[in-house]
């Protein structure tokens, strides 16, 4: 188990920059996400830091070890891919064991420690089988069983449960939980998914363009983001961004009006106070519009997604900005009709409307 | 005629057309090997003799008259000796220029096959040339060596498309376990892309088994193949159908029936790419 530094780490393909600079420190045992949209180079720095791509400019150390030019196998990392990767012409056994081969490991340590992550991740009665014969369940569970048993440093997951049917999904999310929990390894997870990160991680750690956005716990990130990119990116819907202009300042109390709703004024308090008459965004959650708040937005509803429990309404303000808002199950809420969406002030987000930076 | 009956019609006129072509074409290996066990004055009879009481006097005079053993031996020896030579060379090329392909590879691997549109008398003097100066004439040596080179090209682009089928990640992952390249070639590469690996020594060993041009020009008596010994009975004493015949049929014979033999894994490698 070994703590992860990275310090300014570049990289580019073909003269194209892909990762601009990057600096993240991890914890030992910490299980990090990396989350954002594809392109964004998040599963190019989980193979910067495998190894398998080269680092050009910057380093990355992995406990004690400056590992930036290491073969991916000295690295003390495993990974799990996506495809699973699996060798098709062995067996399960042979699967796990073949890294521990590799480095030398005597044949009777193999076995004990093969049999010991076959038992942690059910997979006992499997050994002998080839990956052709096992599920999309048991191929991932395999992959992750070649990671345990090297008994790596770090984990790197890249991807590893897209492949799988839905269901499939939530059960092997559990399973890699209760692995962290049960090894206590640091663990690197990159995934689109932010349901997977928000479940699993410690920190999250959003990447766009190649920069990080943001670091920060789910919740840090998802009460307090940093910038727009991050307030629409971590939380499901995303967040209703609205055009707003400063009207009137007082003390820490900043008021705007909503541009798409003309005679709508929010009051925020805000340590910097903007200049009046500047523009700004308004950035609110669907799940933060409550019936008994104070500020009323009147909106068409388009359509209503009743999942049940909850519902959606996606509505157009009148100058066609889309805005979601969740609806609480209200079975009174009719397509085609106008609804009145309530919120409160406190709940609400100020955004530069050109750099998305965060106004506080 | 109904629908159905039209396709099935068709479907019966197109295997009978296959039939009748592929007859055609193994009709003069039929009359060859019919030949064979003919005298000579059957050999040339008219009308051509279909039934006749079959003689082993042709391969018999053979044997005695030259040392046929000698020669298939000679064959055995530069054919998989070249194809070995061949696929040493080849296996870590073609895995290096389809794991670590660069902007040149499609290039190079043009250029390596552009050099089988050379003919081979383009490099008849140089070739020899360099055999006289090193004492490497009629030696099975050169012969190797020769064969190992002219079939490199046919098969790198080969393997190297059965390579590139391999899952990238595979590979990776290998890397990520501490295997040495050597390892990741012999240990996971070759065992993935076996089929395709006997297919293509397979079709290596049977070009260098019909290798005419270089055998008949570079060896003579000591590394003479069975290609170099048919020749030898067409030329001085005039043309002896039956015994050309059964010289002939003497040097398909140990490919066919390897070929037999090895036909099952033959068959996996051509479908390798597509079952992946």
């Amino acid at each position: 188990m070994a703590g992860l530094e990275l310090t300014s780490v570049k990289k580019s393909f073909g003269g194209v920059a892909i990762i601009h600079g990057i600096d993240l420190s991890i914890r030992s045992g910490e299980f990090i996400v990396f989350v954002g949209p594809s392109g964004c180079g998040k599963s190019t720095l989980l193979r910067l830091i495998a190894g398998l791509e080269t680092t050009l400019e910057g380093n990355i150390r992995i406990g004690e070890r400056d590992v930036t030019t290491a073969d991916p196998g000295d690295r003390g990392v495993a990974m799990v891919f996506q495809t699973y990767a699996l060798y098709p012409h062995m067996s399960v056994r042979e699967n796990m064991g073949f890294g521990l081969r590799m480095n030398g490991v005597d044949k009777d340590d193999i076995r004990k420690r093969v049999d010991r992550a076959a038992d942690i991740l059910h997979l006992d009665r499997l050994l002998e089988r080839k990956p052709s014969e096992l599920s999309g369940g048991q191929r991932q569970r395999v992959a992750i069983g070649r990671a345990i048993v090297r008994e790596p440093e770090v984990f790197l997951f890249d991807e590893p449960l897209s492949n799988l049917d839905a269901e499939l999904r939530v059960r092997m999310r559990l399973e890699i939980a209760n692995l962290h929990k049960r090894l206590g390894a640091t663990m690197i997870y990159v995934t689109h998914d932010q349901i997977e990160a928000m479940t699993l991680a410690d920190r999250i750690v959003v990447l766009k363009d190649g920069l990080i956005e943001q670091v920060g716990s789910p919740i840090e990130l998802y009460d307090d983001p940093d910038n727009a990119f991050v307030a629409g990116f971590i939380g499901s819907p995303r967040m209703n961004f609205l055009d707003a202009k400063v009207v009137a300042v007082e003390g820490d109390h900043t008021t705007v009006s909503l541009v798409d709703f003309d005679d709508i004024h929010v009051r925020l308090e805000l340590e910097r106070p903007l200049a009046v008459g500047s523009a700004a965004r308004l950035g609110i959650r669907p799940e933060h519009f409550d019936a008994s708040a104070e500020i009323a937005l009147t909106v068409p509803i388009e359509v209503i997604e009743n999942l049940g429990g909850i519902a959606y309404a996606y509505a157009r303000t009148e100058d066609g900005n889309p805005l979601i808002i969740d609806i609480k199950g209200d079975r009174n809420v009719v397509e085609g009709k106008d609804f009145t969406a309530r919120f409160d002030a406190a709940r609400a987000y100020l955004f530069d409307p050109e750099t998305g930076l965060r106004l506080r | 005629m109904t629908d159905r009956q039209k396709q099935r019609l068709l479907h019966r006129s197109i295997v009978t057309l296959a039939w009748i072509i592929g007859l055609l074409m193994f009709f003069p290996i039929f009359w060859m090997i019919l030949t064979a066990f003919k005298t000579e004055q059957q050999a040339i009879s008219t009308p051509p003799l279909l039934f006749f009481e079959p003689s082993f006097d042709n391969f018999l005079l053979i044997q005695e008259r030259t040392d046929y053993t000698k020669h298939a031996l000679n064959s055995i020896i530069t054919s998989f000796g070249g194809t070995a030579l061949a696929m040493i060379i080849a296996i870590p090329a073609a895995c290096a220029m389809a794991f670590k392909p660069s902007h040149l590879t499609r290039d190079v691997l043009l250029w390596m096959l552009s050099t089988k549109m050379l003919p081979a008398v383009g490099v008849l003097m140089p070739i020899y040339l360099i055999c006289q100066k090193f004492g490497l004439l009629d030696s099975r040596f050169a012969l190797v060596f020769i064969y190992a080179m002219i079939n490199l090209p046919i098969i790198m682009m080969i393997l190297f498309n059965y390579f590139r089928d391999i899952p990238k990640e595979i590979l990776e992952a290998s890397r990520m376990d501490g295997a040495s390249t050597f390892a990741e070639i012999t240990q996971v590469v070759m065992p993935l892309a076996r089929g395709g690996i006997a297919a293509t020594a397979f079709l290596s060993i049977v070009l260098c088994w019909n290798e005419a041009f270089w055998s008949i020009v570079l060896t003579s008596s000591d590394a003479g193949t069975l290609v170099a010994l048919v020749a030898s009975f067409s030329s001085p004493e005039g043309l002896f159908w039956a015994k050309l015949s059964a010289v002939s049929t003497l040097a398909c014979a140990p490919i066919m029936i390897f070929g037999w033999f090895v036909q099952k894994q033959l068959v996996q490698g051509m479908t390798f790419g597509a079952v992946k």
